[in-house]
C-alpha cells in the first residue's frame, strides 16, 4: 500500500515536473522569440501547449482564478489575438473528490470562469466554447493530493 | 441503438399481473371464479409469458406474517427445492440467489420437486416455508410453482407460467418476488433491471455506454453507443433518460426501451446535467449550468413546457430527487458554502438545509418508501454511502472507500445500488448492492466496468 502511494506520488512529480518544464520553455521561448522551422506550427495547438501553456488549475471546489492562472490566461489571450483564425474549446475538469453530477457542474464552472477571463481580455466570445467532464478526463490517474492537484483544471484547446 | 429482444410487461399487462397479486392478497382461493373473470383465465405477462393459478391442494392460506425487520435478526428458513433436470435446476439456481442475496431467507436446499411435501422433517429442521415445483417442456416451457406454509401445512399459493425458454431467469425473478411478498407483505425487486453506464478503456478518457442488466448482472446489454452520463429510469415506464456527451453539445435524450428509439428532451438555455424523474413519469427535473452555477429547472415530458425551481445567484443546485408524494424535492447545492442537502417544495422557492456533517453532501436520493434519504458524504478525502431521515435527523453510514456514490434504490426502498471506484493507477468502478442496514454489500458482476446505476421499477 504504502509502495503503490509512493509509486503514485512518482509519477504525480514527474508529471508535475512535465508541465513546469513547458511553462518554464513557454517564457524562455514565447515574447518575440522566433518559431524555429522544427517546432510547432505557429497558431497550433502544439504551440499553444508548447509556448503559452494550455491549462489553469483551481483549488479544491473552488472555481477562483489564483494569479498563476491568471497569467497563463493573459497569455493565452494575447496568442489568440495573434491568431485571429483560431477558436478554442476550454474544458473544465475536476479531481474526483466531488459526486459525478455536482462535479460535472463545477467543471463548468471552471470553463466559464476561463472563458470569462479571456472575454474580459478581449477574445471574442464566439471563438470560446466551453464544455465540462467533471471527473470523467483526469490528466493524472493518482490517489493522491498531487493528482487531484492536476486534475483541477481547465484546459484550452484548439478546434 | 438496438432494439429490443427481450419483451418485458407493457403497462396494461403489468397492471393486469398486479391485479393477480392484489386478488389473491385479497383472499380469493385458488381456482377463485372472481380472479379467472378478473384476468380472462389468466395473466399474459408479455412475450408469450402467461401465469396461471393452479388449483390448490387445500385452500390458499393467507402468509405468515413476518416483517422484514424480523427477517432482518431472524432470516426466514424456506426449502426450495430441484425444479428438474437443466432448465428446472437453472431456475432454482436463480431462485435461490434473489432470496438469499437480501439476507432475509435462509435458504434450505430440498429434494421435492412436485406433490404435497412431507411436512414432518421440515417441521424438525425448522422450516417456515416450503416451495415445490416443476418445469415440462423445451421450446415453450410451463413452470409450476407452490409455496407452502411449513407450521400449518397449507398451500400458500399456486401459479404456473408458460413462456418461450428464453423467459426462465424471468420465471425465477417472478417467483421470487410472489415468496417475498407472499412472505413479508411487500412487493419484491428480483424481477427489475437495472440501467447504468458500461466504462472501457482505461479511466483517463473512459468510453462511457448507456447499458442495461437485470438486477442480478445477467442478460447485460448495451443500448447506446455515444458518450453517456447519469442515466434515469422513468418510475412508471420502459424509458431511460440519459445526458448525451455524443456530441459536441451536451444533451438530455429520452430512450424507449421497447423501440428503441431516442428523443431529445429539449433545447436549454444553457448546459443541461443529469436528468431526474417525478414519482408519476411525467416530469423531468435537469439542472442547468449557466455563469458559474446550475438551476435546477422542471420539463414536462409531454409538453416540454419548462419551469425553474431554484434562482440562488451563481450557486450549484444538483440532484434533485422527489418525495414518492411528489410534494417535496431533496437536493444537493453549495449555497452556504460546501455542498450540503436541502429540501424544498416540488413547486420551488425556499430550501432548508438537511445536513450538517462535517464534509460535502452530494447524490441526494428520497427513497420510494418515503422514510429515509440516501446520499453520498465526502469528507477527509474518503467517501461515505450514507442515509438519513427527511428532517435530517438520524444519519447512518453504510459503506465507505475511495469512492461510493451514485446510491438508487430498489422499487421497494429496501436496497441500494451504488458505484464504487477503487482509486490509484489501475482504478475500476464496480456496481454494488447493499441492504438500507448496511449489510448484504456485494458486486453485481458486469463484463466492463460499472458506473452511475438507475434501478428501474417492478416489472416494466
Amino acid at each position: 500500500m504504502r509502495l503503490k502511494f509512493i509509486g503514485a506520488l512518482g509519477v504525480a512529480a514527474l508529471l508535475a515536473a512535465c508541465s513546469n518544464d513547458q511553462a518554464n520553455t513557454g517564457a524562455a521561448t514565447g515574447a518575440g522569440a522566433a518559431v524555429q522551422p522544427s517546432g510547432p506550427v505557429p497558431g497550433s495547438e502544439a504551440d499553444l501547449v508548447a509556448n503559452v501553456g494550455d491549462r489553469v488549475f483551481f483549488d479544491l471546489n473552488q472555481n477562483s482564478l489564483s494569479a498563476d492562472a491568471k497569467a497563463t490566461l493573459d497569455k493565452q489571450a494575447d496568442w489568440l489575438a495573434k491568431y485571429p483564425q483560431v477558436s478554442v474549446q476550454i474544458a473544465g475538469n475536476c479531481d474526483d473528490r466531488g459526486t459525478e453530477e455536482y462535479n460535472l457542474a463545477l467543471g463548468q464552472r471552471r470553463a466559464n470562469a476561463a472563458r470569462d477571463y479571456l472575454t474580459a481580455k478581449g477574445t471574442a466570445g464566439a471563438r470560446l466554447s466551453t464544455i465540462s467532464y467533471g471527473k470523467d478526463r483526469p490528466t493524472a490517474t493518482g490517489d493522491g493530493e498531487d493528482a487531484w492537484a492536476q486534475n483541477r483544471n481547465a484546459i484550452t484547446a484548439v478546434q | 441503438m438496438g432494439s429490443t429482444e427481450r419483451g418485458y410487461l407493457s403497462d396494461r399487462e403489468a397492471e393486469a399481473f398486479a391485479e393477480l397479486f392484489s386478488a389473491q392478497r385479497a383472499g380469493f382461493g385458488g381456482e377463485g371464479l372472481g380472479r379467472r373473470a378478473l384476468l380472462g383465465g389468466g395473466a399474459l405477462l408479455g412475450a408469450g409469458l402467461m401465469a396461471t393459478p393452479l388449483a390448490a391442494r387445500a385452500a390458499d392460506q393467507p402468509a405468515a406474517e413476518i416483517t422484514v425487520d424480523q427477517a432482518r435478526t431472524a432470516p426466514i428458513p424456506i426449502v426450495i427445492p430441484s425444479f428438474g433436470a437443466g432448465v428446472g435446476d437453472q431456475i432454482t439456481g436463480v431462485l435461490t440467489d434473489d432470496l438469499s442475496n437480501t439476507g432475509l431467507f435462509k435458504v434450505i436446499l430440498g429434494s421435492t420437486g412436485t406433490g404435497t411435501p412431507d411436512f414432518g422433517p421440515y417441521k424438525a429442521m425448522g422450516a417456515r416455508a416450503a416451495v415445490t415445483g416443476a418445469v415440462t417442456g423445451a421450446g415453450s416451457l410451463r413452470v409450476e410453482f407452490r409455496l407452502w406454509d411449513v407450521l400449518t401445512s397449507q398451500q400458500i399459493q399456486g401459479t404456473a407460467y408458460t413462456t418461450s425458454a428464453a423467459n426462465w431467469r424471468r420465471i425465477a425473478h417472478i417467483i421470487g418476488d410472489v415468496i417475498y411478498q407472499r412472505m413479508l407483505g411487500e412487493k419484491g425487486y428480483f424481477d427489475t433491471r437495472i440501467g447504468f453506464v458500461s466504462r472501457s478503456g482505461g479511466s483517463r478518457n473512459p468510453r462511457m455506454r448507456l447499458a442495461i442488466m437485470d438486477q442480478d448482472g445477467a442478460n447485460y446489454r448495451v443500448l447506446s453507443s455515444g458518450q453517456t452520463k447519469l442515466p434515469a429510469f422513468n418510475p412508471v415506464r420502459d424509458q431511460i433518460a440519459f445526458l448525451s456527451y455524443a456530441t459536441a453539445t451536451p444533451r438530455v435524450y429520452v430512450f424507449d426501451l421497447s423501440t428503441g428509439r431516442q428523443r431529445i428532451l429539449t433545447e436549454f438555455n444553457g448546459v443541461p446535467l443529469g436528468p431526474h424523474f417525478s414519482p408519476d413519469g411525467g416530469t423531468v427535473i435537469v439542472p442547468v449550468a449557466r455563469g458559474s452555477g446550475s438551476e435546477l429547472v422542471a420539463v414536462e415530458l409531454g409538453s416540454g413546457a419548462k419551469r425553474q425551481l431554484t434562482n440562488s445567484g451563481g450557486a450549484i443546485n444538483v440532484s434533485p430527487s422527489f418525495s414518492p408524494d411528489g410534494s417535496q424535492i431533496v437536493f444537493n447545492s453549495d449555497r452556504g458554502g460546501s455542498p450540503a442537502l436541502y429540501v424544498m417544495s416540488a413547486s420551488g422557492g425556499a430550501a432548508r438545509r438537511i445536513s450538517y456533517g462535517n464534509g460535502s453532501y452530494g447524490d441526494s436520493v428520497w427513497s420510494p418508501r418515503g422514510d429515509l434519504i440516501a446520499f453520498t458524504r465526502i469528507s477527509g478525502g474518503q467517501f461515505s454511502l450514507g442515509v438519513m431521515n427527511p428532517d435530517g435527523t438520524g444519519e447512518r453510514i453504510m459503506t465507505q472507500g475511495y469512492t461510493v456514490e451514485s446510491p438508487t434504490f430498489c422499487p421497494n426502498g429496501r436496497v441500494l445500488a451504488f458505484c464504487r471506484r477503487t482509486g490509484g493507477a489501475s482504478s475500476r468502478d464496480t456496481i454494488g448492492t447493499i441492504d438500507i442496514t448496511g449489510f448484504h454489500e456485494r458486486v453485481i458482476p458486469t463484463p466492463e466496468g460499472g458506473s452511475s446505476p438507475t434501478w428501474s421499477p417492478l416489472n416494466v
